[in-house]
C-alpha cells in the first residue's frame, strides 16, 4: 500500500517508520485498558529509538566513505559503550567498570581480530562493523548476566564461602563454584541460540540477506558462522569475566569484600599484607 | 580489685569490671587498639583485650554490639580499621593469612556446610594444605563428635545440631590453636542446644584450646566462660572474671 504511494526510497522508509511508530503507540494505548500506562515510556522509547538509529545509519554512511581504520575505532567505541551498561547492571561490584571493560575488550576483541585475520569477517567497514557490533553487543550480555549471576551466588553463599575461607581455604577454592556457575548461566542464551538455530529462530543476518536477494543456502551458512562466533564471544568473554571479577571478590588478604547488606565501600584498609 | 578500662561510655547502672588482664608469655592471643569502621559506621572500636592460654573468654553484649564483628578480625575474615591482633606474641600481619585461619579455627552460628559428604566437610581444611586426612582420622573425629558412621551421609540429610557436630570437627580437622566460636548453638533447639555446648566445653579442655565464645545468653556464658567481657556500641565497657561480671550485672539497680 505504502510503496504505491510513495516512489522515492528514502521517502517510502520514513512512511514505514510513521507507520510502524503508529501501530506501537496504538498497542501502547490500548495497554491502557489493562491497567498498563505506558504511553509516555512508549514516546520516549520511539523518539529515542529513532533518533539513535539515524545517528548510527549517518555515521555508517561517514564510515563507510572513509579509511578503513576508522571501522577499528567505530568498533573500540562499541566495546567501551558496551562496557558502560555492563557495569550499570551490577553496581555492587567492586570496580566492577574495570572487569566489564577488560572482559569486553578483550572477549569481542579477540574473537574479532582472530576472525578478520582467517577472513571470515570481511575487512569492509559493511561486514565489519554490523557482525562486529553483533558479537561486541552479546559479549556485553555475556558480562551483565555473569555479573549478575555471580553477585547473587555468592550473596546466596556467604556462609559457605566464609566458612571456606575460615578453614584456611583458598579464595580461588571457595569461590570456585559460584564462578562456575555464574559462567554456566551466562551462556544460557548463547547455547540456547545455538541450538535453536533455523528450528525457532531466523536470525538477523540471514533475514537481512533473504530480504536483499541473496541465495538463502548462502545467507543460511552465513547465519550459521555468526551464530558461532557469537557463542564463541560469549564463552571467551563470560571466562575473562570470571577470572577478572574472582580477583575483585576478595582483598589481598583473602576478604571477601563482596556481602550482601555492606556498605559498597569498606573503609581504607592498608595494602600490605603478606610478610 | 576491680579496674576500669577507661571508656566512658558505660552503660547507666552497670559498675565497671576489670581485672587486671592476664600478661607474659601465656597469652595466646592479645588485641592492641582493635577497631573496625565501615564508612561512618563503627562495628569495633579500640578494644584491647589479651587471652591467656587454655582460657575461654565469652563475649557478650545485646545484638548489634559488634560481637560478631570482634571476633571476625581474630580470624581476619575482616581487615581492622586500626590497631592490630597478637598470635602467640606474633602480629597478625606477619603471618601468611590461610595459615593464620588454619590456627585460628572458627564455628560459625550457621554450620554453613560444604555441599557433599560429610568426609569431604572434614577433609576440606587438611586438603587446602596438600595434606591428606585419612579415613581413621576422620572417622575419629566424627566419633569425638557424637556423629559415629556418618561419614558416607549427605550433609543436606543432616540435622541443625549434627550439621552443628560437623561444623565443629571440620574445624577441630585443621588442629587450631584458638577457637573462634560465634554463637553457636543459636540456630538450635534447647535440646541440641545443651549438647553442643557440652561437646565444645569437653574439646576445649581436653586439646587445651584457647577459646573465644560470641554469645547472646549470660547463662551460656556463665556455665563455659573462665572471664566475660561485656561490649556495647563496639566498645570494651567491662571484662573481668565470670563471677565478678555476673555479679555486677545482678547488683545494677
Amino acid at each position: 500500500m505504502l510503496n504505491q504511494l510513495f516512489h522515492d526510497p528514502v521517502t517510502l522508509r520514513a512512511a514505514q517508520a510513521i507507520g510502524a511508530a503508529i501501530f506501537a503507540l496504538v498497542v501502547a494505548y490500548l495497554a491502557r485498558w489493562a491497567g498498563i500506562r505506558l504511553q509516555r515510556e512508549t514516546v520516549v522509547a520511539l523518539v529515542r529509538g529513532i533518533s539513535q538509529i539515524i545517528i548510527v545509519g549517518l555515521l555508517l554512511t561517514f564510515v563507510f566513505g572513509s579509511a578503513q581504520w576508522l571501522s577499528a575505532f567505530v568498533l573500540l567505541g562499541m566495546m567501551l559503550a558496551g562496557a558502560v551498561i555492563a557495569a550499570q547492571r551490577t553496581k555492587h561490584i567492586p570496580r566492577v567498570m574495570r572487569v566489564t571493560s577488560s572482559a569486553i575488550l578483550l572477549g569481542a576483541g579477540l574473537v574479532i581480530g582472530i576472525m578478520v585475520l582467517l577472513g571470515v569477517i570481511d575487512t569492509a567497514a559493511a561486514t565489519l562493523i554490523p557482525v562486529g557490533s553483533m558479537l561486541i553487543a552479546n559479549a556485553m550480555n555475556t558480562t551483565a548476566l555473569a555479573l549478575d549471576r555471580f553477585r547473587a551466588e555468592v550473596e546466596a553463599h556467604t556462609g559457605q564461602i566464609e566458612a571456606g575461607l575460615a578453614l584456611g581455604g583458598a579464595a580461588n577454592v571457595v569461590i570456585g563454584p559460584y564462578v562456575q556457575a555464574a559462567v554456566q548461566a551466562s551462556m544460557i542464551p548463547s547455547v540456547n541460540n545455538l541450538r535453536s538455530l533455523g528450528i525457532v529462530w531466523i536470525p538477523g543476518v540471514m533475514a537481512g540477506m533473504v530480504l536483499s536477494g541473496s541465495d538463502p543456502i548462502e545467507a543460511a551458512i552465513y547465519q550459521f558462522v555468526v551464530v558461532a562466533m557469537l557463542f564463541a564471544t560469549a564463552g571467551t568473554t563470560a571466562l575473562l569475566c570470571a577470572l577478572f571479577v574472582r580477583g575483585h571478590a576478595f582483598s589481598p588478604a583473602e576478604q571477601l569484600l563482596l556481602r550482601p547488606g555492606e556498605p559498597r565501600k569498606p573503609a581504607p584498609v592498608p595494602v600490605s599484607l603478606y610478610p | 580489685m576491680l579496674t576500669k578500662t577507661g571508656k566512658n561510655s558505660i552503660p547507666v547502672g552497670f559498675p565497671e569490671v576489670v581485672k587486671d588482664q592476664p600478661s607474659g608469655r601465656d597469652v595466646a592471643l592479645e588485641t592492641r587498639h582493635l577497631s573496625r569502621a565501615i564508612e561512618d559506621k563503627v562495628l569495633v572500636n579500640d578494644i584491647s583485650v589479651r587471652v591467656q592460654q587454655g582460657e575461654i573468654l565469652a563475649v557478650v553484649g545485646p545484638s548489634g554490639a559488634g560481637k560478631s564483628s570482634f571476633l571476625r578480625l581474630l580470624n581476619r575474615l575482616d581487615e581492622p580499621t586500626s590497631g592490630t591482633v597478637l598470635l602467640d606474641g606474633h602480629d597478625y600481619h606477619e603471618i601468611e593469612p590461610r595459615e593464620l585461619r588454619r590456627r585460628v579455627g572458627m564455628v560459625m552460628q550457621m554450620a554453613s556446610l560444604f555441599p557433599g559428604t560429610v568426609a569431604a566437610n572434614i577433609a576440606f581444611g587438611p586438603q587446602q594444605r596438600g595434606q591428606a586426612i585419612s579415613p581413621d582420622q576422620i572417622e575419629a573425629l566424627l566419633d569425638r563428635v557424637g556423629l559415629r558412621n556418618y561419614h558416607e551421609r549427605d550433609v543436606s540429610n543432616l540435622s541443625g545440631g549434627e550439621a552443628q557436630r560437623v561444623s565443629l570437627a571440620r574445624t577441630l580437622a585443621n588442629s587450631p590453636e584458638v577457637l573462634l566460636l560465634d554463637e553457636p548453638t543459636s540456630a538450635l533447639d534447647d535440646a541440641s542446644q545443651r549438647g553442643i555446648e557440652e561437646l565444645v566445653l569437653s574439646v576445649i579442655r581436653e586439646r587445651r584450646m584457647t577459646c573465644v565464645i560470641v554469645t547472646h545468653d549470660m547463662a551460656q556464658a556463665a556455665r563455659i566462660a573462665d572471664r566475660i567481657m561485656y561490649i556495647e556500641a563496639g566498645e570494651l565497657v567491662a571484662i573481668g572474671l565470670t563471677e565478678e561480671v555476673l555479679h555486677a550485672q545482678s547488683t545494677v539497680p
